[in-house]
């Protein structure tokens, strides 16, 4: 079998589990929505200063709602020791961890997408006439998101308090990700585009992508295998 | 060509060295029996040789191959303490999947026949967790061999087996004996063990102090090894 075969069935493996279960995708929604509402709540919705913050809004909810999903990507493999035979499988280490990101990357989205139209109709905010570019920053950062996520929840997998070390690790790396994608988000649902100084954000969303996912396929068999 | 060698393996766990230098080379087509006291170290060269760990020092081929090559990897089958099975997915997904990861042809075919041969192709779609004990153990017998590896690494393969799943696993040792595959199994059930083996292991607190042929002394008296090569002589 191919790397790519494995990155197909072990995503594959991990979604179905997911849409049986929803242990994580229900926690995840639930957790995005809730939030969302909150915020609602706290924020005086008629002032137009909203706009100026709309985009931070968005963004801590996903990235804590992204916290949720991927925490339990390689948590998943530990009742019965599946993990010990994923690795002991001729798949190789990148092989795993690019299924699981993959898996990630699409439960995120779908709970991405599904606050999206809430965010719009509680805060008052605009976005439909930036769908596609607004799509392209939350894919871009999502990616991000989840390749780190997976990575540091390979490295925490066999500690007891990994729900509380994943976020520890997870967020300070991803500062410079939420904080492009926020300024993007917050420039598209003002009707900027993504040209001229934004192209800068998206340019730091790829290269961020770019960078960390190389390195977690290259380090990852170093983290499983020890 | 040996089946899998460890040539002067240490391990460490923080400071404590689980392996100290460990030595052994296993031929092809022998069974061995690794037997040892608890914490004697079976376990922890067990998942060493089936590339879940590395070594601290000291080197591990299996076939001929680096122990992390994916060509290694796919000729090994590994039993270890746990099932190794997935709990949401049904027997079939399971071994279709692994299946699919071992590089079998055709893996939809393999999931069949290996559920066919444990018995459990009545229950194929149905979810692992819904499965009695002897069930999944019989499921996580299938998975281990699905692939008909040349090198089986077993680690206490026989321990909490119900009746029907250690008929299921003798029949599938034998078969595999038969056509040529090597045996690495740990064991404290060392009487059963001296019946299936060809050689035998014994570590002592990480140190492999006896590694060879089985003898008839170690059939009709299975503390003989124990006595002789054991704690107090070494």
């Amino acid at each position: 079998m191919s790397g790519w075969s494995a990155v197909l069935a072990i995503a594959r493996k991990d979604l179905r589990t997911e849409l049986r279960t929803k242990e994580s995708i229900n926690a995840s929604a639930s957790f995005a929505l809730v939030i969302l509402v909150l915020f609602s709540f706290a924020f005086d919705l008629g002032r137009p200063e909203l706009l100026e913050i709309a985009g931070g809004l968005l963004w801590l909810v996903y990235s804590f709602a992204g916290a949720l999903i991927v925490n339990r990507s390689f948590a998943r493999e530990l009742p019965n020791d599946c993990l010990d035979v994923l690795i002991a499988s001729p798949a190789p280490g990148w092989a795993i961890f690019l299924g699981k990101a993959v898996s990630c990357f699409l439960l995120l989205m779908a709970v991405e997408l599904i606050s999206l139209p809430v965010f719009g109709i509680f805060y008052n905010v605009h976005w439909a006439g930036a769908f596609f570019s607004l799509l392209l920053v939350i894919g871009l950062a999502t990616w991000g998101i989840t390749v780190v996520g997976a990575a540091f929840s390979a490295v925490t997998v066999n500690v007891r308090l990994r729900e509380l070390m994943l976020p520890v690790l997870l967020y300070p790396i991803l500062i410079p990700l939420l904080s492009a994608a926020m300024e993007l988000t917050t420039a598209l649902v003002n009707g900027e585009g993504l040209g001229g100084d934004n192209g800068a954000g998206v340019r730091l969303l790829v290269g961020f992508d770019v960078i960390f996912t190389s390195l977690a396929i290259y380090l990852v068999e170093f983290i499983l295998v020890v | 060509m040996l089946a899998a060698a460890a040539d002067r393996v240490w391990k460490y766990f923080g400071d404590y060295p689980a392996l100290r230098g460990a030595t052994i080379e296993v031929r092809q087509g022998s069974c061995v029996a690794l037997i040892g006291r608890n914490g004697a170290g079976k376990t922890t060269l067990l998942r060493i040789l089936a590339s879940l760990s590395k070594p601290s020092k000291g080197e591990v081929t299996l076939l001929g191959l680096s122990a992390r090559s994916s060509e290694a990897r796919r000729r090994i089958g590994y039993l270890g303490h746990g099932i190794g099975v997935y709990d949401d997915l049904s027997a079939f997904e399971n071994l279709s999947l692994f299946g699919s990861l071992m590089g079998v042809a055709n893996p939809t075919e393999a999931a069949k026949k290996a559920l066919d041969r444990v018995g459990l192709s009545r229950v194929r779609d149905g979810l692992a967790r819904e499965f009695s004990r002897g069930m999944r153990q019989r499921l996580a017998v299938a998975r281990a061999f699905l692939h008909e590896p040349d090198l089986l690494l077993l680690d206490e393969p026989f321990t909490s087996l119900d009746d029907r799943a250690i008929a299921v696993l003798q029949q599938l040792l034998a078969d595999a004996r038969g056509r040529g595959a090597t045996i690495v199994m740990s064991t404290h059930q060392i009487r059963e063990a001296m019946e299936l083996a060809s050689d035998v292991a014994l570590l002592e607190r990480g140190r492999m102090v006896f590694a060879g042929p089985r003898t008839t002394e170690m059939v009709l008296d299975p503390g003989w090894l124990y006595r002789t090569y054991g704690e107090q002589q070494a």
